[in-house]
């Protein structure tokens, strides 16, 4: 009693398939994608288009420490992984700590930027199209920092009470592909917000 | 005779071609015959309508009309094909009682069929690709003569408002352009089209295609009525509760009668001593801060310029003919015949409600 | 060499006689699954109520538009209705009857034994059927400001500046937008999983060229999805922040720009209708070839063609903004790649007719569904094409003649193809044929309810009859079309109470089934109907796209032409 049929095609041996959370986090990304690329049009588009209030030029000042601190946190989250499959526990922790902390500098830094622009430069939400346009697209953005800041901080926590081994590592691995993802779109926003936009 | 010319291919050769030489002649002539019925008003009569868009009667219109004849007739012959190989499949290989049971013979494909029905359809596709250009770029690119009208059309919830900038003339609803009979000397009208609050669209079928007007930006289109007479459309993008009753009513006249009406609607507003009382109501009502008399301290914008109120056929965007009755009904409880419109019951005393309609029925 | 051995899968192993169960835990089993089976079935009994919901919908609105100047209906009535009857079609009706079918059949086609995420999965349906109630709670929740309207009117587009605060200051275009986003996490969830399933759950042999072409096509649809609902629901998140927070993005006042919702909404808009309409193309593809008994023709032409128009798809949206006063430039490009869209959608056709050629067809109620959906379809696709054509479509946009096109692709097209896969796989969900008299009834009344309705509905749109108004005025001989086209309206609605009844009839009191009652091919037919929890009881390998026909008829495999095709190309 087998099952259909017969002797496989020999060219189907071994029969090894994506793995799905790999492929699960890419699909994730191509969705995510196509919702940031509608902001970074509507932004481009209405770029020069505000008809009164503060323009770029006169309020935003390109966020280098923080940018490199996002983009650094990519690294950490790469090394975080190979640690974890290399099975040392100090380094996959610790990389992974240093990762939290970097997105959280971000954040902070997004939030320092942000009030100054509202209370000091009298930029927010409904001052005009470039508000509109700015705070949707950069809050979006750090909308998707903290989500996942959260995701790091759970596997941390789980990692600190040693549930997380390497067996984990393409779990972990998928879920380093979202941050990546993430800097990748500061990579984008950086330069339509910062450089072409000023 | 006359053909479609799409300007790439004569059409009764390309015709032709699709059905082989020895029917090409004939192929032509049932063509040439199709166009001739089609031309004359066959269609028109079978689908009477004052809104049929198989019913041209302006240029960009007739433009419009052979090229969706053209159209018709290819996916007319593309729906024949297949429809008659589907009918053919159904009847000659459906099961028959008594079979034997045998799988028939598997195909699994045929490269040579596959890439005849590839190139096939590609080439046919060129062919209406080509046709539609020409088409798209003389409406879209005509150029403006000297002498064409200038009509800005401001968009409303829910009625429309007519400019003549080169008169100083606002009117409402009821469009008067000088028709274009003379082919050598063309008179279009050259519309801008804007709206005040959400999108709305111009749609009067047989003077030509629609055109939205859409919240932040202008539009251009343009008219060529060669026929006097009264063209019907109506708002043909959803704009709300009354995007039913936002009729449009264009009405071409001669020149000499479309001067006598531009001539008419530049003077201020007629003053009848008769219906002073009517008219001092009118003036102390909220009514002024909506609409416009001009000449008198009404010059509300929201609503629609009233200074010849009489000289229109409808009031209400169409919906309602303009009688002194129904001025009266319309004043007393807009909301019953157009509910949901955005003018309000004045809710005034019916003394005061004859008083004002006995004036605006002196706004020849 | 092992050759026709029995499968496996036929052995359920799980005690077919059980306890007899409370209500509350066959409720509780339901509502906590994660089967897929289990999950495919509630999209698809969700589909059919909000279906009936739906088509209650048009009914009332049929009634309104049978005579000029009716009063049955207030115009804010109709314009909710309206609203809701297409909103509710698209995305409560169409898209999950189609992802309950794709999770119920897509793993068993793979010969795989659930989904890659079946907990995603259970999550996508009940926030789908969620995002569903919020937008029906409209109808009870309360009023906006100066009393306007809790349920959105606004049409199923939902044009900008008409959502904007100041001309919709009920709640009503908030329902319509988060009811929708809301909705739309479980479209992408369910996506995400079939994409996922398919590139990492397939069984040992069934490479991608192996799979069935329902696979393929539930395959080219959930990548769609990913890309082309997320715009949606940025443009929905836009719209509520210029609601809520005061932001600028359709506000005109502040040099915001309406036809940028019109955008954004159609790059979704578009592809949504393949979206729904490949899943259709995908249950012909299964159907036809059974009941024709000869395999598809031209697979990797199929294959090819499906890909394509998923991509192009994403090239087309503006021809549904022909009339908003785009360049010419622009108006040539968007009629160049809608008539392109037209080559391989065309190809598909003559694959289907080739199909059939040489045959020996049986007209089950499946088949019947499939070829009247040919017969449609090809006039559905050839009214599409007088909508490319620019100038043409600056006459008939927004007229009847768009409705009359889209309800037949979709009512012609989509259900009659959707009705065929409910006959063919009804037995294999629940073990029971359904009833072939009641079918033959439901499909000859239901083609002349709709081609009473559809055919005649082109006529007013041709002779300037506007869509989404509330009444006409007599005078334009609309009338008597629109009352033609009510009546087989209900007509149609006869027919799927029929259907309904059927349903309900058969699953209780239907034939049995047995595994394989079609002689088809596909691995589904290889386990019991309905089929155990875990699908297969040994995960089944496969040589070829057709691995039952490979059993039945040993001495003339499918993988014998398959390979000799293949080395073919090999030795080129």
């Amino acid at each position: 009693m087998t099952t259909i049929p017969f002797t496989c095609d020999p060219q189907d041996d071994p029969w090894v398939l994506p793995y799905r959370g790999t492929v699960g986090m890419w699909c994730l990304i191509m969705a995510e994608s196509a919702m940031f690329l509608i902001f970074v049009v509507a932004y481009i588009f209405y770029l020069g288009k505000s008809l009164s209030g503060p323009t770029p030029k006169q309020v935003l000042e390109p966020p280098i420490f923080i940018t490199i601190c996002l983009l650094s946190s990519s690294i950490t989250v790469h090394l975080s992984a190979v640690a974890l499959r290399k099975r040392s526990q100090a380094g996959f922790l610790g990389w992974l700590a240093g990762t939290i902390l970097l997105g959280v500098i971000f954040l902070l830094g997004t939030a320092h930027e942000w009030r100054d622009l509202i209370f000091r430069q009298g930029l927010t939400i409904r001052t005009n199209l470039f508000g509109t346009t700015f705070y949707s697209l950069v809050g979006l953005h750090a909308t998707h920092v903290l989500v996942g800041l959260l995701m790091l901080s759970i596997v941390l926590v789980f990692g600190v009470f040693g549930k997380v081994g390497e067996d984990h590592f393409h779990h972990y691995h998928t879920l380093s592909l979202y941050w990546h993802f993430v800097d990748a779109v500061w990579v984008v926003v950086f330069t339509v917000v910062y450089i072409v936009g000023r | 005779m006359k053909y479609i010319c799409p300007g790439t291919m004569h059409s009764s050769n390309w015709i032709g071609m699709m059905h082989g030489h020895h029917g090409l002649r004939g192929a032509g002539q049932t063509i040439a015959a199709v166009f001739s019925a089609i031309e004359s008003g066959f269609f028109q009569k079978l689908f009477t309508s004052s809104t049929n868009i198989f019913s041209p009667q302006s240029a960009p219109a007739h433009e419009i009309f052979r090229l969706s004849i053209f159209v018709l007739l290819v996916t007319g012959g593309i729906w024949i094909t297949v429809t008659g190989l589907l009918l053919f499949v159904v009847v000659r290989y459906r099961q028959k009682p008594g079979d034997d049971e045998h799988e028939p013979a598997q195909i699994y494909g045929s490269k040579q069929i596959e890439l005849a029905w590839t190139v096939i359809p590609i080439l046919i596709v060129v062919v209406l690709f080509l046709s539609t250009v020409r088409v798209i770029f003389y409406i879209q690119h005509a150029p403006e003569p000297k002498q064409a009208l200038n009509v800005s059309v401001i968009g409303h919830r829910f009625w429309w408002e007519f400019r003549y900038p080169g008169y100083g003339v606002v009117t409402a609803n009821e469009m008067h352009v000088p028709v274009s009979s003379d082919r050598s000397h063309p008179l279009p009208t050259y519309l801008k089209l804007a709206t005040a609050d959400v999108n709305h669209s111009f749609w009067v079928p047989r003077l030509n295609g629609k055109t939205d007007l859409f919240a932040g930006q202008v539009n251009d289109m343009w008219i060529e009525p060669e026929k006097t007479g009264l063209y019907l459309g109506q708002c043909a993008q959803f704009c709300g509760v009354q995007h039913a009753k936002m009729l449009i009513r264009v009405y071409a006249d001669t020149p000499a009668e479309f001067q006598k009406w531009i001539a008419g609607q530049e003077k201020p507003a007629a003053q009848d001593p008769a219906v002073a009382e009517g008219r001092a109501v009118f003036e102390q009502n909220a009514c002024i801060n909506c609409h416009a008399v001009k000449g008198t301290v009404a010059k509300g914008r929201f609503g629609p310029d009233l200074t010849h109120l009489m000289s229109r056929d409808t009031i209400a965007a169409g919906a309602m003919l303009n009688t002194r009755e129904n001025l009266e009904r319309w004043i007393k409880d807009p909301d019953a015949y157009k509910p949901g419109c955005l003018m309000p019951a004045m809710h005034l005393s019916d003394k005061d409600v004859d008083e004002i309609t006995s004036y605006l029925v002196t706004l020849h | 060499m092992a050759d026709s051995i029995p499968l496996s899968g036929a052995i359920d192993l799980t005690p077919r006689h059980k306890q007899p169960r409370l209500y509350l835990e066959v409720m509780h089993d339901w509502i906590v699954t994660t089967d897929h089976k289990k999950i495919g079935l509630m999209y698809i009994a969700a589909a059919l109520l909000f279906m009936l919901v739906g088509g209650v919908e048009v009914l009332l609105m049929r009634v309104q538009l049978a005579r000029p100047e009716s009063t049955f209906l207030s115009p804010e009535k109709y314009n909710q209705l309206l609203t809701l009857h297409g909103t509710t079609m698209i995305f409560f009706v169409a898209m999950p009857v189609m992802f309950g079918f794709a999770n119920y059949l897509v793993p068993l086609m793979i010969g795989a034994r659930d989904m890659a995420f079946p907990r995603l999965n259970a999550f996508s349906f009940w926030i789908f059927f969620f995002g569903a109630l919020l937008l029906y709670y409209s109808l009870i929740g309360g009023e906006g400001l100066y009393g306007g309207s809790g349920v959105p009117d606004v049409g199923w587009f939902a044009y900008a500046p008409l959502t904007e605060r100041p001309f919709s200051m009920g709640r009503g275009s908030d329902y319509w937008a988060l009811g929708i986003f809301i909705s739309g996490i479980g479209s992408i969830g369910t996506a995400l999983n079939i994409v996922v399933t398919t590139i990492s759950m397939r069984c040992k042999g069934m490479r991608l060229n192996r799979m069935p072409l329902l696979v393929w096509l539930m395959f080219v649809t959930s990548i769609m999805v990913l890309g082309a609902l997320p715009p949606l629901s940025a443009a929905q998140i836009m719209l509520l922040i210029d609601r809520y927070l005061g932001a600028h993005f359709f506000d005109a006042q502040a040099g915001g720009s309406a036809v940028l919702w019109a955008h954004f909404f159609w790059i979704f808009g578009h592809p949504e209708v393949y979206i729904l309409v490949l899943p259709a193309f995908g249950f012909a593809n299964e159907i036809i070839p059974v009941f024709s008994r000869k395999a598809i023709f031209g697979y990797p032409a199929m294959v090819a063609a499906t890909v394509g128009i998923g991509f192009i798809s994403f090239t087309v949206w503006a021809h549904h903004m022909f009339t908003v006063g785009m360049g010419a430039a622009a108006n040539t490009a968007f009629v160049l790649s809608t008539m392109i869209i037209a080559v391989p959608t065309g190809i598909k056709i003559f694959n289907w007719l080739a199909t059939m050629w040489g045959g020996k067809i049986r007209f089950t109620v499946a088949m019947m569904f499939c070829t009247a959906f040919i017969f449609q379809f090809t006039l559905a696709g050839l009214t599409g094409i007088m909508l490319a054509v620019a100038p043409f479509d600056w006459q008939l946009h927004n007229s009847y003649f768009v409705v009359a096109h889209f309800h037949y692709v979709i009512v012609g097209g989509i259900l009659f193809c959707l009705f065929a896969a409910f006959y063919y796989w009804f037995p294999k969900m629940t073990g029971r044929r359904m009833n072939r008299t009641l079918g033959r009834w439901h499909f000859w009344l239901f083609v002349l309810g709709f081609h009473m309705t559809f055919d005649c509905m082109h006529i007013p749109g041709l002779l300037g009859m506007p869509r989404e108004i509330y009444t006409y005025e007599p005078g334009h001989h609309w009338g008597v079309w629109n009352m033609i086209v009510t009546i087989g309206a209900f007509i149609q609605a006869i027919a799927v109470i029929i259907f309904v009844v059927n349903l309900v009839r058969s699953h209780f009191k239907g034939k049995p089934a047995g595994n394989d009652p079609w002689d088809a091919w596909t691995l589904e037919w290889a386990t019991t109907s309905p089929p155990p929890t875990y699908n297969f009881a040994d995960e089944p390998m496969v040589r070829s796209r057709r691995p039952l026909w490979d059993l039945k008829h040993p001495e003339d495999p499918d993988w014998k032409y398959e390979s000799h095709a293949e080395n073919e190309m090999a030795a080129q």
